[in-house]
């Protein structure tokens, strides 16, 4: 008998557009000391999976035909109190982000002692020394001691510890994981997944692990079941599903991964997806506007460098003080050199904080640099903003932010979103033929004939990353900065975006600094990569040169951190 | 691209099949409100030609129709003045109409004249910050530490002590509204500024300065629309503290005169004369004072919720 079965069940919304439903039919089980990863894009139903096995789905979502059987007594059933019972004691759950999962008025060891004493009635001692051994289990160092502090005395990685600490109080049979290392770095991600894996063994606890990201998937579960469209398209042993998928859906999901062993020219084009247009090339880009020779001079220096940066820093503030020996800073990015050459494109990678995106804006001239300088064809442009002798040169770099959400201003068509640029900078000779560039440039990017007339909030994340790409473009740019272009979309939309970026690099010869944290997406985009940490740059190697044969020693522990897809096909 | 009608339509349609509109026709409190509100407001419009009688026109009053009680309460009323008379003979109804009309247009003046403050000056606070955000606030806290009433008392005794008497009757109810206006935009202030400061770092504002737009354009084009969003809450609200602040200085004899009452002019009036047993002159106008305010601040209730998807 299975430790979790659930039998073909279906959850809805109800709304007054009619019923909502967030999964079809969905039949899966778990056994004791198995891992099986619920995988699939935004949207797809897999976290309401999980929710609803734990009795937590968010109103007005409701079960609507299925069951659920613990250890072969139906529990789907169950009255609101018999379910309480049965969360913490029976199932587990991990949450996404460890920042706000925990009470951060109470110290670890009150939550803990909490937790255990309402499950297993230890008493006080009893409880204390159960939250002892847990935190010990989940490798906090000294939790005698730690087990005093509050949770924001606790880094990210060690927060998660916690969770895990938290999750196993009642001794449950079956934990639940929404996403658990997403708001994770990389190198804390690994410990985490090796720590999972470990208690489920030793434990004898199945677990459901909700996630996105197939990395995670290959590095930890036993089995995966993958759910688009709120149905489970298959589910199988993970070397099976991963090496040989049999469904359409799955083989493009699986041709949609960066792959972290060797560089492609492109991705495959993913036909699974909706949103996608096929980009027709209708217009030859050396005639049309965007390719013409424009106002402006480039002048490249002989060796064909475009950007300069000579020892650039910056420093925030992180306390104020009257009295200057009692400010603080912090320095966010240190004597960073390195010149980007015509054409190529260069990548930074580095955890969160290694001061990345401090440098992109300081190139765009969103920060003033502390010190050094920014030279972009030979002209310095770090010490004066928008000034109208720099504004030429400031109008060939435009920059694609990360939040697709964000980037685009929700109160104006995308028309007016895509002309602006072209209008405020005079590229155009009249309003007309500005807009004329605008549909030009909304084909360029993929998008359908009609998008022009709506609003951003009618688009999905990568449609979305896609007009902020075609307003980039409509100062007829010769340097992209892409600052985690890809990171809040979806892998397949990832693959769209990159192969677009890829195209638009080749036919406009545009240079490009590309940031990521993602390895994979590093190796398949750049030319050259830079590799920073605490804002400094460790190592800068040609892309292959660094993968085959990393030299500095972090770069080394970065890439034996990538998670390995073995069983991909060659 | 698309002609005007086309988009204003499409608008249209798009406000009925949304959320807003669908949950108003399923609250029943947010419908009464709102009917009550709009008869209100349109009878205050339309006192010109509502109101039986023009109160300003003095032929028509006679002293005989004086302290005349509503006919259906006592034995000497008349039928023409069913809400009864004043002490010179006026009609209350058509006092009560024309006395809205004073109020709501005393109210909604305030209102627009401080939303304009309050969002010019947060918009300003919000995006430039450093000393200009720290002058502008805390002007709006010595602002906020004295009350409403206790300002525009001042603002009223400063300007009747400057201007002749005629004059200033005249001019009262310029100096209301400015006396109301001068203690409501903090509040708009306050809140813009909160939301700028959020919209500023928001990557739409960095795409903006990358494209190498000036501050005034993004502040103005970019930010202030997405902003404005709580305005319609705060308005709505503020439109009935307004119109009771209104009531109260006029009440306390600071702002209408008696020749051009306003609701709390005729309260004050009537407030005379309820010892002696006249209890409609007082009754009425007050009546309509509370009908008017319940519903519009009901109503701006109702909006804040129903806009705030936290509450969902």
């Amino acid at each position: 008998m299975a430790l979790l079965d659930v039998k073909n069940i279906s959850i809805g919304f109800p709304s007054r557009h009619g019923m909502f439903v967030a999964v079809k039919d969905v039949s899966l089980s778990v056994e004791r000391g198995e891992i099986l990863g619920v995988v699939g894009e935004s949207g797809a139903g897999k976290s309401t999976i999980g929710n609803a096995i734990i009795a937590l789905l968010e109103p007005p979502g409701e079960v609507i035909k299925g069951e659920v059987y613990l250890n072969g007594a139906r529990i789907d059933n169950l009255s609101a109190e018999e379910k309480r019972l049965i969360r913490g004691k029976k199932i587990g759950m991990i949450f996404q982000d460890p920042q706000t999962s925990l009470d951060p008025l109470k110290t670890i060891k009150q939550q803990l002692v909490e937790s255990i004493n309402l499950h297993l009635k230890l008493g006080r001692k009893g409880s204390e020394k159960k939250a002892f051994e847990l935190l010990e289990q989940v490798g906090i160092p000294d939790p005698l001691i730690r087990m005093e502090h509050y949770p924001h005395q606790f880094s990210g990685g060690m927060r998660q510890r916690v969770v895990i600490a938290l999750a196993l109080c009642g001794e449950p049979e079956l934990i639940i994981a929404d996403e658990p290392t997403t708001a994770l770095d990389v190198s804390v991600q690994k410990q985490i997944l090796d720590l999972m894996r470990k208690l489920c063994r030793e434990k004898n606890v199945g677990m459901i692990l909700v996630t996105h990201d197939m990395g995670v998937i290959a590095e930890v579960a036993d089995r995966v079941a993958v759910m688009y469209n709120s149905q489970l398209m298959e589910i199988g042993e993970t070397k099976q599903i991963i090496g040989n998928p049999q469904h359409e859906y799955t083989k493009s999901l699986i041709s949609a991964i960066p792959r972290p062993d060797k560089k492609v020219r492109r991705f495959p084009l993913v036909t699974y997806i909706e949103d996608v247009v096929e980009r027709k090339d209708e217009f030859d880009v050396s005639t049309h506007w965007l390719g013409q020779s424009r106002d402006f001079e480039m002048k490249v220096a002989d060796d064909g460098t475009i950007l300069q940066l000579e020892n650039l820093g910056m420093r925030f503030q992180i306390t104020n003080s009257l009295f200057k020996s009692k400010r603080r800073y912090l320095d966010a990015v240190k004597d960073v050199n390195f010149n980007i050459k015509e054409g190529e494109t260069f990548g930074i990678v580095g955890e969160s904080g290694s001061g990345k995106s401090t440098i992109a804006r300081m190139v765009t001239g969103l920060y003033k640099p502390y010190k050094g300088a920014v030279k972009f064809l030979g002209k310095e442009i770090s010490a004066i903003s928008h000034t109208p002798e720099v504004l030429p040169y400031r109008r060939q770099m435009q920059m694609v932010f990360q939040d697709p959400f964000s980037s685009l201003n929700a109160r104006m068509r995308v028309m007016d979103i895509v002309a602006e640029p072209i209008l405020f900078h005079k590229l155009a000779g009249s309003k007309a033929e500005a807009e004329h560039i605008v549909l030009d440039l909304l084909k360029l990017v993929g998008m359908s004939d009609d998008a022009y007339a709506k609003y951003p909030h009618q688009f999905s994340g990568g449609q979305r990353q896609r007009i902020s790409i075609a307003r980039a473009l409509a100062t007829r740019p010769r340097f992209l900065i892409c600052d985690e272009p890809t990171s809040a979309l979806d892998v397949s939309v990832q693959a769209q975006i990159l192969n677009l970026l890829k195209d638009l690099q080749e036919e406009l010869n545009l240079t490009m600094m590309f940031i990521s944290h993602d390895l994979p997406v590093i190796r398949q985009m750049c030319d050259r990569v830079a590799v920073m940490r605490h804002g400094q740059v460790l190592e800068l190697a040609e892309t292959e040169k660094l993968f085959e044969d990393p030299q500095h020693e972090y770069s080394q522990h970065l890439l034996s951190l990538m998670p390995q897809l073995d069983m991909l096909q060659a | 691209m698309a002609d005007s009608e086309m988009k204003s339509n499409s608008k249209w349609v798009q406000f009925l099949k949304g959320d807003l509109w669908y949950d108003f026709t399923r609250s029943p409190v947010a419908i009464v409100s709102f009917i009550t509100m709009v008869v209100c407001l349109f009878l205050a419009a339309a006192a010109q030609w509502v109101a039986p009688f023009d109160i300003f026109d003095l032929a028509t009053l006679e002293l005989m129709d004086a302290d005349l009680p509503p006919p259906w309460a006592g034995e000497y009323g008349e039928d023409k003045f069913f809400l009864g008379t004043d002490d010179q003979g006026r009609d209350i109804w058509s006092g009560i109409l024309y006395g809205a009309q004073i109020s709501v247009f005393v109210g909604l003046a305030s209102v627009i004249i401080s939303a304009i403050a309050g969002v010019s000056l947060g918009l300003l606070a919000g995006y430039a910050g450093g000393r200009i955000d720290s002058f502008i606030m805390r002007v709006a806290d010595i602002q906020l530490s004295f009350p409403a009433i206790l300002i525009a008392l001042l603002i009223d005794g400063v300007m009747r002590g400057l201007l002749p008497r005629e004059l200033h009757d005249e001019l009262a109810i310029y100096v209301l509204i400015f006396a109301i206006s001068i203690s409501g935009w903090v509040q708009y202030a306050r809140t813009i500024r909160g939301s700028v400061m959020v919209e500023k770092h928001k990557e739409y504002v960095q795409a903006g300065l990358v494209i190498g737009l000036p501050s005034r354009i993004i502040a103005v084009k970019h930010i202030l629309p997405n902003v404005l969003n709580p305005l319609f809450v705060i308005g709505t609200i503020h439109l009935a503290t307004a119109i009771i602040t209104e009531a109260t200085l006029s009440f306390l004899g600071v702002g209408m005169s008696p020749t051009t009452p306003s609701l709390g002019t005729l309260i004050r009036i009537g407030n005379e004369y309820l010892l002696s047993g006249e209890w409609w002159i007082t009754l009425f106008p007050g009546l309509a004072l509370v009908v008017l305010v319940l519903s519009v601040n009901i109503f701006g209730d109702w909006l804040r919720d129903a806009l705030n998807p936290k509450l969902r």
